[in-house]
C-alpha cells in the first residue's frame, strides 16, 4: 500500500505543508487507490461518483501556490491539499449530487452547500461523492439505490448506515477525510463498525444550506475521519455561523484542536465521565460490553472519575424517532415530484394530469424504505393523530432533553457503545426494519436533544470494529474531542498502534480492481 | 363555460327573510425587496422565473431564512388593526402537493399567529359605523403562478398544459382574517366593499403593499352564508376566491346572497365549497368542494426558529404607524373646508387619495374635488370601473386646470380633453397639441379680436348688416392677425353674426 494514503489528513497537511509531498501526487495516490478497491466485483463501493480531474487540479493550485511561496501560500488553510470525500447528500456544483436515489439520477445542483463553499475556499481536492442508503434512510448503506457499500474489515458485511460510503471510503484508505451527516446515528455508527472517527456536532454547529433535508430538526453535518485530531480540524472548517441556515448558532467554533491536542496525553484526570444505565446491556453484544467496559478502565486509569448516571426516557427514544423524523421526511421529501428537477416518469398508461405524473415519478423514483417512512410519516401527521403521534414524540425529546441535563450535572462528558452490535452480514436485516432500526439505539437520544457525540475505535469483536460514543453538553463538543483524543491515546498505547493497522490488507486481488 | 343559469332571488326579498353571515380572508402582498424565505428579488411583471433563487425553486438542500422587514410589515399591519401582538410565534408547513408551490407545502403561519384579536371601525356611506372584529392576521408566502394554456376556461381543467412562473413564489404575504360578521343586513355587500377598501387604505398608508388589487397585491377571499331571522345557527357558508376589485367584492357578496336565498327557498342545502368569482358575468361557479376536514398535515417549519418580538420593538414600529385613517380623514375635511355631505361623499367615491394627492400636487381644494366628484366619477360610471382604474392621476388634473388657468382651454373642452386622455390619447397637453383643441375656440379670446377688427371697418359691418354675408371675410385679416392665424374662419363668422344679431 503506497505510503501517502496510510498518512492521517494531520500528517499529510505537514508533509504537504514542508514540501515532502505534493497535493497533486496525495491527490492521485487516492485516486489509484479508488481504482483499486472500489470499483470491483467485490469492491468497497464508497464511492458513487469520482472526481478526477477537478480534484486533480484544486491539488495542482495548491501545490503552485506552495511553491510560488510568500503571502498566498502562509495564507492557505493547513489542511489545504488535502484530499476529501464528499457524502452524496450534500450538494455540489460540478459533481452530480443523488442521494442514493434513482429521483435524482443525474441532477446537478446549481449551487454548493455551505461546507462545500468552506472546502473550496479552504483548497481540499474533492475527490468525490460518496455512497448512502438511499436520501440518509438506513443503517447498512444497502438501501442506496446504487448498490450497497461493502466493509473494509470483512466484503460480506455492512459497513453501517446512511453514511457507510465515507466511513468504508475513510477506513480502506481511499480518502483521509469525508463529510458526513448524522440523524440518527448516521456519522456515529458507520464510524463504530468501520473503526473510524465520526461526529455529529451540536445541533446548530455546522450548516445544513445545502444538505438535502431528510429530518430538519435532527440532521447535522460533520467530519468522518482516522483520528479525533483530524476530525477537530475539519469540523473546525466546516463549523461556524451561517446566515443562510437560521437553525445554526451565532457563535464562534469552539476550539476543538486544542481540545483533541490536550486529550492526545491521555491524561483525563479531574475528568467525570458517565455511564448511560440504559445505553448497555441487554440488547448489547457480549463482545461490545467487553470492550466497552475495557475503556471505561482505560480511562479510569488514566484519571478520569466514572460515575453512573440514569436516563430513564431513553427507552421512548427510539419510538419517538420513528415518529418525528417521518414526519419531517414526509414534508421534505415531497419537493421530490418531477416537476422542476430529477427524475420524472410518465404513467404507463391513462392521461397525463399532474398528480398522475407526480405519482409516477414518486412510485418509481424512490425505494422502499424511503416509501416506508414517507407513510408513516404522512400518517403521523395526518388530523386526528397528530397529537397523538407527533405531539407525544415532542413531548419524549422535551423529556430526554431533561434526562441529559439531569446526567450532565453529574458528568461532564457521557459514554456509551456507539452501536449494539459489530457489522452485521449484507442482508441479514433488509427484510426486517425493526431490527435494522434498533442500529441506532444508542446514538439516536443525542439527535433528538441536539447534543453533540463523536465515536472513536474502541478494539474489536470477533475481528470486527467496536466504536465507543462519548456525548457531551450542547455546544460543549469541545468536551467530545479531550475525551475522544484521550481514549484514543490510551487504547492504540495498549493496541500498540491504531485499529486499521488490523484490518485485512485490500488489494484488486481481493476486490476485483484495477491493479 | 357551459353552466346552468342560477337561480336567484330578488336582493331585497332575500333579506327579509335571511341575515347574512359574513366572513373576509384578505391577502396583502408586502412590498418587500426580497421575498419572505429568500433574497430573490420580490418585483412584479418581469421575465418569467428569473427573480428566483435555489430556494424559492425549491431545489434539494436548501433553507428558509425569515426576511425581517415583512416580520416588520406584518407587526405595523397588526398594529394598524389594532391587534395584540405575538411575543413569540413560529412557522408552520401546510402540506399539499401543487405544481405552483415548489416545495409542495407552503410555509405559513398556523396556529401562532404574529397578530391577533384586532378590530376595525368601517364607515359606511350614510356615516353609520360598523366595527369588524379581526381574528388574525398571519405571515405566509405566496405560490408561484400558473398559466394554463389550451382548454376554454382558463383553469386547470381540460388545459393542455400550464405554464408556471416562480417569480411570485414566495413573495411575503400577510392574510388578514375576520372573525364572522353578523348584523350587516342588507348592507352587507357594502360593507364588504368598505372592508376591503379600508384594508387597502390602509396598507397604502403604512406603505407596507403596493395596494393594486388589480395586480392581485390585495385579494379577498369572501364568506358568505344566510341563516334564517331569528335563528341562532349559522348556514353552511360558500368561500368565493380572489375577488379583485372592490366592485367585485360588493357584486360577489350581493350575488352569493341572492343564490343562497334561492337555494334555500327550494328547500336544497348549500354545497360547503369554493366558488369562482366571474367578472364579466358577475356571477359566481362551483369551484372544489371545501370541507373543514382538508388535512394539510401542518406542522412546526423545523428549519426555521421562533420570531420573537419585544416591547422596544414593537413600540419602534408603532411609532412609525401613520395618522390613522379615521383621524385623518377628519383632520383633511378640516384642511379641506369640505362641508359633512362633500366629505362623506367623497370618501365613499374613494378618491380621498386622490384628491389629497390632487391638492399637493398643487390645485385648490374644490378644484380637486370638481374634478374627482364630476368628470371622472361620471367617466367611471360610464366606463363601468373602479375611479382608481381610469388612468387619471392628480399630474392629468393639475396639468388640466393649468391649462384652463392660463385659458389655452376651458371648462368644455377640458372634459373632452379628459375623455382622451382615459381613452389612452395621452397626457391633457398631448392631447390638446394632438386634437388642436387650443384657445382657437376660446371665444373671449376671439371675441376681442373680432371686436377691435369690427371697430376698424364700420364699413364692412354695415355691409354685413345689410345682408351681404361675404362680407365677413374682409374682417377675417385682422382677426387672423391679431390671432397668429389661430382663430377658427368659422367660428369667427359665428361669432360676427351672432354679435351682429343676425341669424346664420
Amino acid at each position: 500500500m503506497n505510503q501517502i494514503i496510510q498518512l492521517s489528513a494531520t500528517e499529510l497537511a505537514a508533509k504537504l505543508r514542508a514540501g515532502e509531498i505534493t497535493s497533486v501526487a496525495a491527490v492521485q495516490a487516492h485516486l489509484d487507490r479508488i481504482a483499486e478497491v472500489d470499483g470491483g466485483e467485490r469492491g468497497i463501493h464508497a464511492f458513487l461518483h469520482v472526481n478526477t480531474e477537478e480534484a486533480l487540479a484544486v491539488a495542482a493550485e495548491v501545490d503552485a501556490i506552495r511553491a510560488a511561496g510568500g503571502t498566498d501560500a502562509q495564507a492557505l488553510h493547513p489542511f489545504a491539499g488535502v484530499p476529501i470525500a464528499i457524502k452524496d447528500l450534500i450538494v455540489t456544483k460540478g459533481q452530480p449530487t443523488t442521494a442514493a436515489s434513482k429521483m435524482l439520477e443525474g441532477w446537478m445542483s446549481p449551487y454548493d452547500a455551505t461546507v462545500i463553499e468552506k472546502i473550496r475556499a479552504a483548497k481540499l481536492p474533492m475527490l468525490g461523492k460518496t455512497n448512502l442508503d438511499e436520501f440518509a434512510m438506513g443503517s447498512s448503506t444497502e438501501h442506496s439505490a446504487y448498490g450497497p457499500t461493502r466493509n473494509p474489515w470483512d466484503l460480506d458485511r455492512i459497513p453501517g448506515g446512511s453514511g457507510g460510503g465515507s466511513a468504508a471510503a475513510v477506513a480502506a484508505f481511499e480518502a483521509p477525510l469525508a463529510l458526513g451527516t448524522d440523524t440518527g446515528g448516521s456519522i456515529r455508527q458507520p464510524g463504530a463498525v468501520t473503526g473510524t472517527v465520526g461526529v455529529k456536532p451540536t445541533y446548530g454547529g455546522v450548516s445544513r444550506y445545502g444538505a438535502i433535508a431528510m429530518a430538519s430538526s435532527l440532521d447535522q453535518i460533520g467530519p468522518v475521519t482516522r483520528t479525533v485530531l483530524d476530525s477537530a480540524y475539519l469540523h473546525e472548517l466546516i463549523g461556524g455561523h451561517d446566515a443562510a441556515d437560521s437553525t445554526s448558532l451565532n457563535e464562534p467554533v469552539p476550539a476543538l484542536i486544542a481540545a483533541a491536542e490536550q486529550g492526545a496525553s491521555g491524561d483525563m484526570t479531574g475528568v467525570r465521565v458517565g455511564v448511560i444505565k440504559e445505553l448497555q446491556g441487554e440488547g448489547y453484544e457480549a463482545g461490545v460490553q467487553e470492550r466497552f467496559d475495557e475503556s471505561l478502565e482505560a480511562l479510569r486509569a488514566a484519571g478520569a472519575e466514572i460515575v453512573e448516571v440514569s436516563c430513564p426516557n431513553f427507552k421512548y427514544a427510539l419510538g419517538a424517532y420513528y415518529l418525528i423524523m417521518p414526519s419531517e421526511v414526509s414534508s421534505n421529501l415531497a419537493k421530490f415530484d418531477g416537476v422542476r428537477f430529477g427524475t420524472r416518469v410518465l404513467p404507463a398508461e391513462g392521461p397525463l394530469t399532474i398528480e398522475r405524473v407526480m405519482g409516477a415519478t414518486r412510485a418509481a423514483g424512490f425505494g422502499d424504505e424511503v416509501k416506508r417512512r414517507i407513510i408513516l410519516g404522512t400518517y403521523a401527521l395526518s388530523a386526528g393523530y397528530y397529537d397523538a403521534y407527533y405531539g407525544s414524540a415532542q413531548k419524549v425529546r422535551t423529556l430526554i432533553q431533561r434526562d441529559f441535563d439531569a446526567a450532565f450535572e453529574q458528568a461532564d462528558v457521557l459514554i456509551s457503545p456507539t452501536s449494539p452490535t459489530v457489522a452485521f452480514e449484507l442482508g441479514s436485516k433488509t427484510d426486517d426494519p425493526l431490527a435494522m432500526y434498533l442500529n441506532d439505539v444508542a446514538t439516536i437520544p443525542a439527535n433528538m436533544a441536539g447534543i453533540p457525540g463523536i465515536t472513536v475505535p474502541g478494539g474489536l469483536s470477533e475481528g470486527l470494529p467496536v466504536g465507543i460514543q462519548f456525548l457531551a453538553p450542547a455546544r460543549e463538543d469541545a468536551r467530545l474531542y479531550r475525551a475522544g483524543a484521550a481514549l484514543e491515546k490510551l487504547l492504540e498505547d495498549k493496541w500498540g498502534g491504531r485499529l486499521l493497522d488490523q484490518a485485512p490488507e485490500l488489494s484488486a486481488a481481493t476486490t476485483g480492481g484495477v491493479a | 363555460m357551459a353552466m346552468h343559469q342560477e337561480e336567484l332571488v330578488d336582493f331585497d326579498v332575500a333579506l327579509e327573510k335571511y341575515d347574512p353571515v359574513l366572513g373576509f380572508e384578505v391577502h396583502v402582498e408586502l412590498n418587500t425587496k426580497t421575498k419572505m424565505f429568500s433574497s430573490a428579488p420580490n418585483v412584479f411583471g418581469d421575465v418569467p422565473n428569473t427573480n428566483v433563487t435555489p430556494v424559492c425553486l425549491g431545489l434539494p438542500g436548501v433553507l428558509p431564512v425569515v426576511n425581517k422587514t415583512a416580520v416588520e410589515y406584518a407587526i405595523m399591519i397588526g398594529l394598524a388593526l389594532n391587534c395584540k401582538i405575538a411575543e413569540r410565534c413560529g412557522f408552520a408547513r401546510k402540506n399539499y402537493f401543487y405544481p405552483d408551490t415548489p416545495k409542495n407545502f407552503q410555509t405559513s403561519q398556523y396556529d401562532d399567529p404574529i397578530a391577533y384579536d384586532g378590530w376595525i371601525d368601517i364607515e359606511l356611506s350614510d356615516g353609520e359605523v360598523f366595527r369588524v372584529e379581526i381574528e388574525r392576521a398571519h405571515m405566509e408566502e405566496d405560490a408561484g403562478k400558473l398559466t394554463h394554456m389550451g382548454g376554454s376556461t382558463g383553469r386547470i381543467q381540460g388545459a393542455d398544459y400550464s405554464l408556471v412562473d416562480y417569480n411570485r413564489s414566495g413573495v411575503p404575504l400577510v392574510e388578514i382574517v375576520t372573525k364572522t360578521i353578523e348584523g350587516a343586513g342588507k348592507r352587507a355587500p357594502e360593507l364588504a366593499k368598505a372592508y376591503v377598501a379600508a384594508i387597502r387604505e390602509i396598507v397604502k398608508a403604512l406603505d407596507v403593499s403596493d395596494a393594486k388589487m388589480e395586480r392581485g397585491n390585495v385579494r379577498c377571499d369572501a364568506n358568505v352564508s344566510l341563516m334564517l331571522k331569528g335563528a341562532e345557527k349559522f348556514g353552511t357558508r360558500t368561500e368565493t376566491k380572489n375577488v379583485n376589485s372592490l366592485r367585485a367584492v360588493e357584486h360577489a357578496v350581493r350575488f352569493e346572497i341572492e343564490r343562497h336565498a334561492a337555494v334555500l327557498n327550494s328547500g336544497e342545502a348549500i354545497v360547503q365549497e369554493t366558488r369562482h368569482w366571474h367578472e364579466d358575468t358577475r356571477t359566481t361557479t362551483s369551484g372544489r368542494p371545501k370541507s373543514d376536514a382538508d388535512d394539510y398535515r401542518y406542522f412546526p417549519e423545523p428549519d426555521l426558529v421562533p420570531v420573537v418580538t419585544t416591547v422596544e420593538w414593537i413600540e419602534e414600529l408603532r411609532s412609525r404607524l401613520p395618522e390613522p385613517p379615521a383621524e385623518r380623514r377628519k383632520r383633511l375635511q378640516a384642511d379641506w373646508g369640505y362641508s359633512d355631505a362633500e366629505f362623506r361623499d367623497v370618501v365613499n367615491a374613494g378618491v380621498t387619495e386622490q384628491i389629497e394627492e390632487t391638492i399637493a400636487a398643487g390645485t385648490t381644494a374644490a378644484v380637486a374635488r370638481k374634478w374627482w366628484m364630476g368628470e371622472i366619477a361620471r367617466l367611471a360610471k360610464n366606463a363601468d370601473k373602479d375611479v382608481a382604474d381610469l388612468g387619471v392621476t392628480s399630474a392629468t388634473i393639475v396639468e388640466l386646470n393649468s391649462l384652463i388657468e392660463s385659458k389655452k382651454i376651458n371648462d368644455k373642452i377640458a372634459r373632452q380633453v379628459l375623455e382622451f386622455v382615459v381613452a389612452g390619447e395621452g397626457t391633457p397637453s398631448e392631447v390638446v397639441e394632438k386634437r388642436s383643441l387650443a384657445v382657437v375656440n376660446d371665444d373671449s379670446a376671439l371675441g376681442a379680436a373680432i371686436d377691435a377688427a369690427m371697430e376698424a371697418m364700420p364699413d364692412v359691418v354695415a355691409k354685413v348688416k345689410g345682408g351681404k354675408l361675404q362680407a365677413i371675410g374682409a374682417l377675417m385679416g385682422p382677426v387672423m392677425k391679431a390671432t397668429r392665424g389661430q382663430a377658427d374662419a368659422g367660428r369667427v363668422r359665428e361669432l360676427v353674426l351672432q354679435k351682429l344679431g343676425i341669424e346664420g
